[in-house]
Formats: structure tokens, C-alpha cells, sequence
């Protein structure tokens, strides 16, 4: 029996994400499905189990077709999801038993044994292997077991087909080790896995097929053992779009920053890289691969007892604050959430970092905060109608350029953009290109965490690959290629090379 | 996935004239619903429209203000201080005591209650910052501790001049003029509160709208980890806010001490929802869309204007909380449809 998907389209507003996708996945076998940030994968599984509705297309099960209007439908169906965030699919103040029969509330009876439930849990987490007391509270498990926990949920439902959506970026060796056994069991009983990973290696070690998107199409579906790595990046990537312009990448042997075993605590790993004046350094790194999480350390947001060194000075990032005085500041990949104030003008917003600046005895200078605002409009050539325009009405290229001009003409020396081209349009990308070369200009250091590698080609001088929470690469933009450079940060050796330090030669 | 959410702020194409009509009605709605009350009671009753009457009622809305600055404060770090009402209690009986029981001046019977009010502060400061309880209960766990306090103190009695004492003497010292004159007393037939409402209101406005304080308190309730990561130390000014809060509780305690002229019991009970009441109602007036100390007095003077009006028509009073709660709805209606236009 199959599973397939045939045609499916899915737009939001104007925005077509899904253009023309086909999928099919057999029972019994685990089927990969890639795709880089933005090729509609999210959309697809989304669609699969029923939290979002195609436009147009057929969902088939064996040669039934079937209709996946709400998560409820797709579990009749036998579509289970296991979420990348799993937690959200769990009643933390449940107890596992309950968490993994919880269908059985729904659907079962109005009253039911205890001891009956636990028995009939026992024999689901058997089935996943995960041998703990029936009783324990959901919140006290591990990630992992949480993991199982889910996967047990969607065998009691008596799921056919099984979507995984990115499992193992917070699973350790051992942990997904014990995953992939799992799903090798679960195969073999006649399971169809859907499998989405960043990490080829994965996809090579355990999947049968693969099915590649790329900006809303199906561009490749084979038997994994067919293919070479080359050719999956090559599927993945297509032809880009963006022209990578031939430029010298700027020599600065000056360390600004330097970063020695740097222990970033939501990774439970150490770093260790160097930082120059006038330097772009672009941190590559796929979903999952710890950039944020390093990106939020550096700047306080995270407490880390470990030391940085900026021009030789030591310093302890306690909170945001040390590390402004530091020099470092952090432009987020959450814009709306972390960079700007959404429900305050622009100038208010620009100022923030400049407020003992317009001070006078605890006094606001309006005035000079409103020169101040429409001094960085002015440069940054931000589109609003006024400086006292809420940041909120503005685009989202808009909001980043007031996120990044707050920083401007502040003491900052070192500043890291995470993820700053997420969701903005091809005009603001150029700008906040050129933002970051005139900063570099000036002599300040930038850290460019991304998973769009092919920017990196463009602003970056130097590139650290990051892959699994550590740097397993470092490449100077002229000498490297968007192919290798996917096949590093999937996890794929490209020449054979050891992987190396991130220190700089 | 990520453009969809760009995508999703564009603005919803809506006739035009509905949504500029609903936008009038939540900026300038609590300003004409005032208007249209004033007329009303003006039609109903000759004496509403007197000197003598709007004095009363500045003067019943004076105390409810103070409070309510307080809770505005709180609002604005996207708190909520639930026990502003004990510690007016218990700032009433403190200033009390100090002279009726321990014969102390009016200087003391100032200060200790306002060093109490800032204490209660502090500690709902450190409950919610430090220990990170959500503000709502740590604060509803301080209001009935404080109000056990305050009732442990007087062992449920009022304070007043020459009260018996547990020995069976009579109470050494009386509550003295001068301390009276906070609640009782005119300037150029102006009452006192009145003036210290206004006082208190311009000045706490001022600090608001045209301070680094000010801008820093709503930048902390506006996006903590925003401002955190622009070098806000966002949790002293939630400290700050919670310790304003229970000062202009004690601040209101005082006055109302000295307004009845006695250390009531419970006094502050019911000041709590008429003041979280009219900082809610602020929020839209004249489209602020925040918690504004201006805002908070006209919701004040609404809901002071109201009662007086009702009270005069002869109302009963526990038909009034339906009025109250009514206009609370209201408000609640206009401020939460505003927040979705933006």
C-alpha cells in the first residue's frame, strides 16, 4: 500500500509555496524528504497531517482517496506526525501511561481501568523501546524518551504512515542511534517513515528513498543507494538564483574577537574560533546545528561562565548588557519576537541604545532623538512615513534595517546577525549586504550565522561550517563552492580531508 | 514557510468606513461616553451641575486615582499588582496607630506608612523578579497576607480617638488636625486631595512620557527580551514598578486615613477593582493604546461620575457594581479591539 500525493499546491496570500509537488511513500520503507530552508517541506508535512489544507491535488491511501481536512482526519487516515517540537505534543502534567493512551479519552469509554491503560501502554512502549515507570509525570522525562513517548502515541492510534520531522537535531550519538533501531523496527513491521533531516549521513545509513523539493517543486525521487552526495546537493540547490559577485575577500590579521572553549550552555558544547577587524565571518549552519544557540551565548542571552577576549581584554558575558558594554551586539533571528518593539515607533525603537546619550538629568531630548531616528533612515534608507511610525506597520526588511540601526553609531565593535535575511524581500537583502560591507569598512567584526549558505558566498570572508554543535569546517569564500559548503553542513565529507579545528592558520 | 509570515502582516482590505468609525470610538469613546453621562445626570437632576458637586466628586475620585497610578505603573511592565487594596488598608491603620496609639506627629504618621507601602513593594518586587512567580498570584498571595496583617494589628478594630486599649485604658493619643487637613482640608476651596491627585497625575505623566525612566518602564513591558537585548536591565525597572505601586497604595492609605478621620478596617477592599477598573478604561483613551496615567484619571472621573450621578438618582449602592462592571466590560471591548487593528 502507498501513500501518494499527487499534484498538491499550496499558496498563502500570493505567496506560492507548494507549486507542483508529488510524493509517495511506501509502506515498509523509511523515505527521506529534503529540501532546503523555504522548498516547502514544512508546508507538505503540514498538509499531510492535516493542520493545513492544499489548494489543489489528491492524497491517495493505497487507491482510496482521502481527505486531510484537520489532524483528527489524517490519524483516521493512519497519518501520524511526530513534531520537531515535541513537547507540544505532550501533556507534561499527564502521566506517560496517560500521555500515550490519550486517543483512548477521546474515543474510548466513559470509564476505563487504570490498570487496563497502564497495561495496554507498557505494551507501546515496549513496542518503541522505551522501558519506564508508567507513572512518571511527562515533564520529568528526557527529550529522547519524550520522542518515543510521541511515536508510541501514534502506534496506539495505529498509525500506518509515520512522519518524522527532524528527530534528531536535539538527539545525542547514542540517543540516535537507538532512534534509527526504532525505525528500523518499525519499518520492518510494515510502518511507512517519513523522514525529514538535514544530515546526509542519516539519510544515507538508513533510508531506502529520497524525495527532494526545491522552491515548491518535486525535483528528484530516487533509491538512496543510486545517488551519489553530489548529486542530492545538486538537487537541493538547483541553479541559484542569486549572482555571487567575484570580490577579494578583505585580509585583516588584526583578532578582534577571540573565543577559547567558549561553553554555550543550550548546546552543553565548547567553541573555539577567531574574529578580525573588518572581518566577515560566516558561521554556516542548518537548522538545528546550534547557530542560534551560540549566536544567543555570545551575547549574553544565555549565561555562560566561560571568557571571550575582544582586543586582548578579557570579558564574562553575564547578561546583554556586559556584552554591549563589551561591543557585542546580537541582531535575533526572531525579529518580531526579540529585535524590535513592534508597538513603538521607529524612533523609540532606533534610540534605544543611545538613551544616556539624549539624556540630560533624566531628561528625554525628543528632539535629538528624532534627529538621531531619521539620521539612520536616512542612511539605511528605511521605508516608513515617519519617524514616528509604528515599527510594527512597517515591512519586514523595514523592521530588520530598525534592528540593526539601532546598533549603528553605538560602541559596538562586534556585531552578529542571525539569520537577518529570514523572510524579507530581494531589495532589503542587497541593503542589509551593503550595511554589512560598510561596517566592515569601518573595522567592526561581523558574525553572519546562516543556513542560506549561497549568501555567504556573497558577504562573508571566511566561513566556519557548523554542523551538530561544532565547527567541522573552515573555508575562505574564494576557494569554496556552494555544493561543498551544502555537503559540509549536511554532514557530508566532500575530498576525503579530516575534519578540521576552526582555528585560523 | 518563513515568507507566509511576512505575508500575514499586510493589512486586511475592510470598508473603509467602518474601520475609521471603530477607530474614533476607541480613541474618543470614554470621552463622549463622560460627555453623554454628564448630560444625562445634568437633565435628571439640577444639583449635578454645580461646583459643589464636581468638588465631591474629585474629591470621592482622589484616592481611587492614587491607587490607580500605581496600577498603571504595574500595567505598564505588563504586571499586575493585586494587593494595592490591602496595603491601603494597612497603610490607614498604620498612620492611625502611630498617633493614636504611640502619640507620634503627623510627620510620622506619614512616613511610616509610606516606608510600609514601599516595603510591600519590594516584596512582591523580589517574589516576582527574583523567585519569578507570575504576577498575579504573587500578589494575590500578598494581598491576603497583608490584609491578615493589617487585621492581626488592630485585632479587627478601628482606630479612632480615645479608643480603649487592651489594658483598659483609653488610647494616649488622638489623630491631629494637621494630619487631617491632608484628607479634609482647602486651598482656595480647592480640597487637598484634589490637589494632590493633580499633582501626583501631572507629575508621574511627565515622568512617563518624557523620562529615560518613563520610556524605559514601557520599553520593558513592551518586549522584555527585545530591550533586555538592547542593554535594558528590564528586571530593576519591574522592581521599580512594583515598589511605585505600593507607595501610591500607602499614598491613597494616608489620605484616606485622614479623610474619615478614623483607621478603618478593610478600608482598601474595594478600592482595588475601582482602580484596576479605570486603568483598563485608560488604556484607548485618546487612542494610546497603553496604560497612560492621563487615561486612568478620566477612566477615574467615568466611573467617580457614574456613581455620583447613580447616587443621586437614588440607586442603591449594590446596584452600582452592575454599572461598575458594565463599564469595565466595555471598556475591556473597545482596548482588545484596538489591539487587534494594529
Amino acid at each position: 500500500m502507498t501513500l501518494q500525493m499527487k499534484r498538491i499546491v499550496k499558496s498563502f496570500h500570493e505567496n506560492k509555496v507548494l507549486k507542483e509537488v508529488d510524493f509517495t511513500v511506501q509502506k515498509g520503507e523509511i523515505h527521506a524528504l529534503l529540501g532546503v530552508n523555504g522548498a516547502g517541506k514544512s508546508t507538505l508535512v503540514k498538509i499531510l497531517s492535516g493542520q493545513l489544507q492544499s489548494d489543489s491535488g489528491e492524497i491517495k491511501i493505497g487507491e482510496r482517496l482521502v481527505s486531510l481536512s484537520s489532524p483528527h482526519q489524517a490519524i483516521d487516515a493512519g497519518i501520524g506526525i511526530v513534531v520537531q517540537e515535541v513537547d507540544t505534543a505532550l501533556f507534561p502534567e499527564l502521566t506517560v501511561a496517560e500521555n500515550v493512551s490519550i486517543h483512548e479519552l477521546v474515543q474510548g469509554p466513559a470509564f476505563f481501568s487504570r490498570r487496563e491503560r497502564k497495561k495496554r501502554a507498557k505494551e507501546w512502549l515496549e513496542r518503541v523501546g522505551l522501558n519506564i515507570s508508567m507513572d512518571r509525570l511527562v515533564s520529568e522525562c528526557r527529550l529522547s524518551e519524550k520522542q518515543q513517548i510521541v511515536i508510541a502515541q501514534a502506534l496506539a492510534r495505529n498509525v500506518q504512515f509515520l512522519i518524522l520531522d527532524e528527530p534528531t537535531a536535539p538527539l545525542s550519538e547514542v540517543e540516535t542511534k537507538a532512534l534509527f533501531q526504532l525505525m528500523i523496527r518499525l519499518k520492518d513491521s510494515g510502518v511507512g517513515i517519513v523522514f525529514i533531516s538535514h544530515r546526509l549521513p542519516e539519510i544515507r545509513a538508513i533510508c531506502d528513498r529520497v524525495t527532494v523539493l526545491r522552491e515548491g517543486r518535486t525535483v528528484l525521487q530516487s533509491e538512496v543507494s543510486e545517488l551519489t552526495d553530489d548529486q542530492i546537493v545538486e538537487a537541493m540547490l538547483g541553479k541559484q538564483l542569486l549572482a555571487i559577485q567575484e570580490k577579494s575577500p578583505r585580509q585583516s590579521t588584526t583578532p578582534l574577537l577571540e573565543v577559547q572553549q567558549f561553553y554555550v550552555p543550550k548546546l552543553d558544547k565548547s567553541v573555539t574560533f577567531t574574529l578580525h577587524e573588518g572581518e566577515v565571518l560566516g558561521i554556516a549552519g542548518l537548522v538545528g546545528s546550534g547557530k542560534t544557540e551560540i549566536a544567543r551565548a555570545l551575547a549574553g542571552q544565555d549565561k555562560s561562565s566561560s571568557l571571550v577576549t575582544i582586543r586582548a581584554k578579557h570579558w564574562k558575558i553575564k547578561h546583554p548588557r556586559k556584552a554591549i558594554e563589551a561591543g557585542i551586539c546580537l541582531i535575533p533571528e526572531e525579529r518580531r519576537k526579540e529585535g524590535v518593539l513592534v508597538d513603538f515607533p521607529v524612533d523609540q525603537n532606533i534610540s534605544l541604545p543611545h538613551l544616556d546619550k539624549i539624556t540630560q538629568a533624566g531628561w528625554l531630548d525628543r528632539r535629538k532623538e528624532r534627529q538621531l531616528a531619521e539620521k539612520v533612515i536616512e542612511q539605511l534608507s528605511i521605508r516608513t512615513s515617519s519617524s514616528k511610525q509604528s515599527v510594527g506597520l512597517l515591512s519586514g526588511g523595514n523592521q530588520q534595517k530598525v534592528s540593526i540601526g539601532r546598533w549603528l553609531d553605538t560602541d559596538a565593535s562586534i556585531y552578529l546577525f542571525d539569520e537577518p535575511t529570514k523572510g524579507i524581500d530581494i531589495g532589503a537583502k542587497v541593503d542589509v549586504f551593503s550595511i554589512i560591507s560598510k561596517l566592515a569598512e569601518e573595522k567592526k567584526g561581523i558574525l553572519y550565522f546562516t543556513s542560506e549558505l549561497n549568501e555567504l558566498l556573497t558577504i562573508a570572508d571566511r566561513i566556519l561550517v557548523l554542523y551538530d554543535g561544532r565547527f567541522i569546517a573552515e573555508k575562505r569564500t574564494n576557494e569554496t563552492t556552494l555544493e561543498e559548503l551544502m555537503t559540509l553542513a549536511t554532514g557530508g565529507n566532500p575530498d576525503g580531508t579530516e575534519h578540521r579545528g576552526s582555528e585560523c592558520p | 514557510m518563513e515568507q507566509s509570515i511576512e505575508v500575514a502582516n499586510v493589512p486586511k482590505k475592510k470598508t473603509k468606513s467602518k474601520d475609521g468609525w471603530i477607530r474614533f470610538l476607541t480613541k474618543y469613546g470614554t470621552i463622549i461616553a463622560i460627555l453623554l453621562i454628564i448630560a444625562f445626570f445634568s437633565i435628571l437632576s439640577d444639583e449635578f451641575f454645580t461646583y459643589k458637586n464636581w468638588t465631591d466628586i474629585l474629591r470621592s475620585i482622589s484616592i481611587t486615582t492614587l491607587v490607580a497610578i500605581g496600577v498603571t505603573l504595574s500595567l505598564i511592565v505588563k504586571g499586575f499588582d493585586l494587593s494595592v487594596g490591602s496595603t491601603v488598608s494597612l497603610a490607614t491603620i498604620t498612620s492611625t496607630a502611630v498617633m493614636v496609639w504611640y502619640r507620634q506627629e503627623t510627620v510620622l504618621a506619614i512616613c511610616i506608612p509610606l516606608l510600609v507601602g514601599l516595603l510591600v513593594g519590594l516584596i512582591n518586587a523580589f517574589l516576582i523578579v527574583k523567585i519569578r512567580l507570575p504576577d498575579m498570584l504573587a500578589t494575590l498571595g500578598m494581598m491576603y497576607m497583608i490584609n491578615g496583617l493589617h487585621l492581626t494589628i488592630t485585632k479587627g478594630y478601628s482606630i479612632y480617638n480615645n479608643m480603649p486599649l487592651q489594658d483598659g485604658s483609653l488610647a494616649p493619643g488622638k489623630i491631629l488636625p494637621s494630619f487631617l487637613f491632608i484628607g479634609q482640608g482647602e486651598i482656595f476651596s480647592v480640597p487637598f486631595p484634589v490637589i494632590v491627585m493633580f499633582f501626583f497625575v501631572i507629575v508621574i505623566h511627565l515622568c512617563l512620557n518624557f523620562t529615560k525612566f518613563g520610556r524605559l518602564l514601557y520599553v520593558t513591558g513592551g518586549n522584555e527580551e527585545a530591550a533586555r537585548l538592547s542593554g535594558v536591565p528590564v528586571n530593576r525597572y519591574k522592581a521599580y514598578a512594583y515598589a511605585l505601586s505600593g507607595l501610591f497604595a500607602s499614598i491613597a492609605g494616608i489620605v484616606l486615613a485622614s479623610r474619615i478621620g478614623t483607621g478603618q478596617v478593610s478600608a482598601g477592599a474595594s478600592l482595588l477593582m475601582d482602580s484596576v477598573a479605570a486603568a483598563l478604561i485608560g488604556y484607548s483613551v485618546f487612542g494610546a493604546n497603553k496604560p497612560n496615567v492621563l487615561g486612568t484619571f478620566i477612566g477615574s472621573i467615568l466611573i467617580g461620575i457614574l456613581l455620583n450621578g447613580l447616587t443621586m438618582l437614588n440607586v442603591p449602592y449594590y446596584a452600582q457594581d452592575i454599572v461598575k462592571g458594565a463599564i469595565l466590560v466595555g471598556a475591556l471591548t473597545l482596548m482588545y479591539k484596538s489591539r487587534k487593528e494594529v
